[in-house]
């Protein structure tokens, strides 16, 4: 591996180039149009709260962006060029938190951990100690996990962002079932990651108190008032 | 299998591996874990071959007559009883969109799960299958052919298998359909394996079966965990 | 030139308004066909030395027979371009395909049923080529079932177009095993309609017959597709407007909703 994500990313492509770019990108799910002509440019250092009501296509689009289904029509451009043309340096790049942990509650944390660092190409295998303690779980790296409680398996998968050097974070409502302290210390690991020059998308109920905070809302891409105006979609595949 | 660390591990290849190797090695400690599972196939293999003198005949003749193709019957409805939970598990927690979205190819993850699938269900369930020779009267000369056949047939079956398991692990009663859509596909295995068991007690060389079975497995290697790691993408999102 | 064409392809309206002119003539070319071949199959052709007129299913059995094959053949490829494309038609066609095809699958093992009381003198018999029908009618099943088993139509689609996929690949290796297994079992078989045997005077009715259930499958498939097409575009504009149109050709008094907007 030439490229090393530790390295900031600034020193090799330029302020103008955005981290992650998103180009009328439009998004339909069995004929409903969920959201159009999605324009988003995420330089080094964004903090993007995408916000809109249950049902805009939240979840969907930060599925769609972690690459997890497909179904979307316009470009996303990762360092200037197609996400399809760099896939593999863009899986290396990206870290993905969903509504599901992705816990097994058989093992331990430590071996969940373990694979995890595994699957995601993430070299740091003797990090996953320091990661568990640092979100509040030093004693029970050995312990099953079905004894934890819902909380600690929220911070069992909130370990991950310690493990990796991701630069692109894309998170599902992190903050669900984590305490007041713990919330806390996720906002101050977010300012510190966007210092250290990522991105992070992220949908939440939580107001963030973060300098390079930044809104998207899908309101502003719902296709048409809701009423009268049935949209021309026909030939959406082919001609436009 | 002890700690499994990859040095450096600076190639995607090395990476590759050791992805392989952690889920492999992830997978057989969940099947540890939940031992009582893994027996269940195993269970419903004795008890489904028990039914057959109670339902049939417990005649000898008759029982060493139909012998070779109701185990290798059973071993197929055992093995598909078994696949419903080979990525039903990771579907519910979260754990497949891990997998969707990791730099490492799918293909080695399906390969990796369907590896233990086999280990867990299909090499055991060839290993019992002499004793259910006894109880069925199984002439001399078939028991050698039965474990060979089943090595190779229950892999080929796993393999295949996880394309329909694929396909429906999102669906919250896919167990029947899962049945429904593999066991077509399960006839050529099933033909093979079954005549090769029963030509050998007839004493003749089963060789040419055994090399197609071989074939089929060669074949299903390849291209069943792409099969599958397609479907994952497409159905996962339902 | 030619990938603008295939791209139009994608487009349901397109294809829903080029075919309205095929219907016509597809309709009745495959009357034509259907009625000249039956009258010639049934009343013209000579009896069988042997089998004597029972043998006269074959002009339904056999057609059937082939479409159902092929008919699985092309619901693949549709979902395969559907899959490969990501274009929508294709994948209403793959849907529209599954049950035609199902159906002549069926009807070709219950005239092989039929055909075979007289010929072997019972209803069912594990012959190669009726296990092969019923094995290829039981992947249409499961195609058809899995479809319907998602929430989300385009899942359904998808992942029936991998599962028919994985079929084409497997079922010239059933037919084969099954003709192995068939051998094994039984090395004398009754060779009937044996490529080089049949008369001519028998053979050319089953032509037309063959080329008339293509016609039919062709016209059957393009009315499910049709259909299809409508069902799942039911609220863009342009079928709203063609309600509208329809509707009002028929009946000015119906106002009909959504078609005045815009």
């Amino acid at each position: 591996m030439t490229e090393s994500p530790l390295t900031l990313p600034e020193a090799f492509s330029p302020p103008s180039t955005p981290l992650l770019e998103l180009r009328q990108v439009s998004c339909e799910r069995d004929e409903r149009q969920l959201f159009t002509r999605l324009n988003l440019s995420a330089y080094p250092g964004d903090v993007i709260q995408i916000v809109g009501p249950n049902g805009s296509g939240k979840t969907t689009l930060l599925r769609a962006l972690a690459g997890i289904n497909k179904d979307y029509t316009g470009e996303v451009l990762w360092q200037g060029h197609p996400v399809s043309s760099v896939a593999w340096e863009y899986a290396h790049d990206l870290l993905y938190l969903g509504h599901l942990p992705g816990i097994k509650k058989a093992l331990s944390p430590l071996e969940n951990l373990r694979w995890y660092a595994a699957v995601s190409g993430a070299e740091s295998r003797s990090t996953i100690y320091a990661a568990l303690e640092q979100v509040g779980l030093y004693g029970y790296e050995e312990t099953p996990c079905y004894q934890l409680s819902a909380g600690q398996l929220r911070r069992v998968a909130l370990a991950r962002l310690y493990l990796g050097r991701a630069r692109l974070w894309i998170l599902d409502e992190p903050f669900t079932a984590i305490d007041k302290r713990g919330a806390a210390e996720l906002e101050t690991l977010f300012a510190r990651h966007a210092e250290q020059g990522g991105v992070i998308l992220l949908t939440s109920h939580q107001d963030l108190a973060l300098a390079s905070l930044k809104h998207l809302n899908l309101l502003d891409y719902q296709p048409g008032c809701p009423e009268g105006r049935p949209q021309d979609r026909e030939g959406g595949q082919g001609d436009d | 299998m002890t700690e499994v660390t990859v040095p450096g591990s600076a190639g995607g290849s090395a990476t590759t591996f050791s992805m392989f190797w952690a889920t492999l090695r992830r997978d057989l400690l969940l099947a540890i874990r939940n031992r009582a599972e893994m027996v269940n196939p195993l269970v419903f293999f004795l008890i489904a071959i028990t039914m057959i003198p109670l339902g049939v005949s417990p005649e000898t003749k008759t029982l060493a007559a139909i012998a070779p193709g109701l185990i290798w019957v059973m071993a197929l409805l055992a093995t598909l009883l078994s696949l419903d939970g080979l990525f039903r598990s990771d579907f519910e927690d979260g754990s497949l969109e891990q997998m969707l979205i990791s730099p490492q190819p799918l293909y080695f993850t399906v390969l990796a799960k369907v590896m233990v699938h086999w280990l867990v269900t299909g090499l055991p369930l060839t290993l019992m299958s002499p004793l259910l020779g006894v109880m069925l009267a199984l002439p001399s000369g078939g028991y050698g052919p039965l474990c060979i056949t089943l090595l190779l047939g229950t892999a080929s079956m796993s393999l295949i298998g996880a394309v329909g398991a694929a396909l429906t692990v999102a669906l919250r009663k896919g167990g029947l359909l899962l049945s429904l859509i593999v066991m077509p596909l399960y006839v050529p295995v099933l033909i093979f394996g079954a005549s090769a068991v029963h030509n050998a007690v007839l004493g003749s060389v089963i060789n040419s079966q055994i090399a197609v079975l071989g074939a089929f497995l060669a074949l299903a290697i390849v291209l069943a965990p792409l099969a599958a790691a397609g479907a994952l993408r497409v159905s996962s999102d339902g | 030139m030619a990938w603008q064409w295939f791209h139009r392809l994608g487009s349901p309206r397109w294809f829903y308004e080029k075919t309205q002119a095929w219907l016509p003539w597809l309709t009745a070319i495959t009357l034509v066909l259907l009625v000249v071949g039956s009258i010639w199959g049934l009343a013209f052709a000579p009896a069988d030395a042997k089998q004597g007129n029972s043998y006269r299913i074959i002009y339904i059995h056999v057609p059937a027979a082939f479409l159902a094959l092929a008919g699985y053949y092309i619901m693949a490829i549709s979902g395969a371009i559907g899959l490969i494309w990501k274009m929508k038609l294709p994948y209403m066609v793959m849907k529209s395909a599954a049950p035609i095809g199902a159906a002549l699958t069926f009807v070709s093992l219950v005239t092989g049923s039929i055909w075979g009381k007289p010929t072997w003198g019972t209803w069912w018999e594990w012959d190669a080529r009726i296990t092969s029908m019923l094995i290829l009618f039981f992947l249409y099943l499961g195609i058809m079932a899995l479809q319907q088993a998602f929430h989300s139509r385009d899942t359904g689609d998808k992942a029936s177009a991998i599962l028919a996929l994985v079929g084409t690949v497997n079922i010239p290796i059933i037919y084969k095993s099954v003709d192995w297994w068939y051998t094994l079992h039984q090395p004398a078989t009754i060779k009937f309609v044996g490529e080089s045997s049949i008369h001519p005077s028998m053979l050319y009715p089953l032509l037309i017959m063959v080329i008339a259930f293509y016609c039919f499958y062709a016209l059957a498939l393009l009315l499910y597709t049709r259909a299809e097409i409508l069902r799942r575009e039911s609220r863009t504009q342009w079928v709203n407007e063609l309600v509208a149109r329809q509707a009002g050709s028929v009946n000015h008094d119906i106002p009909v909703k959504g078609g005045s907007a815009v």
